[in-house]
């Protein structure tokens, strides 16, 4: 499933990247620790986070993240979207919170391939 | 041996010989808004060198937490990066407050970070123990109101 399916599917806001909403999604991660994000997602996951600062975009390049979507309609700050767009990372903001949002999409992954 | 005089502190480092690639890393403490771009740029050069994809996620973890640890804690570092066709390995070299207790800084969840880094995401006391789960050798050493110095060695098998 890519990107473009998942903001379509639950209403996401699209603030960069949008020239990469094709990326594959294959699976996802929660989380606003960074280090624990660092050491456990993976290549190809949608990650879904509060942390609205620059350093989301390094951390998303560094493990090759499908995109980012931000939580509790927080808004991704000027120089974050600058540097998503200069790595084309989509960022995507989400009204619902961590919990309902890392659910549905869990279960959009589960349903199609 | 090799000795960085401009960071005002001496480390002795085994010199490797037949390396493939070999760069030093200039990392600014307290400079969050280039925060990563040392570990983004060192991964590509891994990706271009066509290593292990394996190999390259354990070197970008352990590259990363110690550019974020000048940053949050050093005033000034740099990230030495030497591959070789058997080893990624990195000498990691700060002039900064040191870590008094190298012990008690290696548990998970100790952490001396302040409000803002803690706010940021940062300073969650994984670091080190990300970086030596990620390694094959860590060795760590520091000296309080000097620096610290960390040599991580990955294998790639």
């Amino acid at each position: 499933m890519n990107i473009e399916t998942i903001a379509k599917e639950l209403n996401l806001k699209v603030r960069s990247g949008s020239d990469r909403l094709k990326n594959n999604v294959t699976g996802g991660y929660t989380g606003d620790l960074l280090s624990d994000v660092m050491a456990n997602s993976h290549e190809g996951d949608i990650w879904i986070t509060r942390q609205v600062h620059q350093n989301i975009v390094a951390i998303a390049t560094l493990k090759e993240h499908a995109g980012i979507i931000l939580v509790n309609s927080c808004e991704p700050a000027p120089d974050t979207l600058e540097k998503a767009n200069q790595e084309k990372i989509p960022i995507m903001v989400s009204s619902l919170p961590a919990f309902e949002l890392t659910g549905r999409i869990y279960n959009l992954l589960s349903k199609k391939d | 041996m090799a000795v960085w005089n401009k960071l005002k502190i001496t480390v002795q480092t085994t010199e490797t010989e037949n390396y493939l690639y070999k760069n030093s890393f200039d990392v600014e403490g307290g400079n969050f808004n280039n925060a990563g771009s040392v570990s983004t740029n060192i991964k590509s050069i891994l990706k271009n060198m066509g290593l292990p994809n394996n190999i390259i996620r354990k070197a970008a973890i352990s590259c990363y937490e110690s550019e974020i640890n000048i940053v949050s804690y050093a005033r000034q570092g740099v990230i030495n990066l030497t591959v070789t066709p058997k080893t990624v390995e990195f000498d990691i070299i700060d002039e900064g407050p040191g870590i008094p207790d190298i012990e008690l800084a290696m548990e998970q969840g100790y952490s001396t970070a302040d409000r803002q880094i803690r706010e940021m995401g940062f300073g969650a006391g994984m670091g080190l123990y990300n970086i030596k789960s990620s390694s094959d050798i860590f060795n760590l050493s520091s000296e309080v109101d000097k620096g610290t110095f960390l040599k991580i060695i990955i294998n790639i098998p």
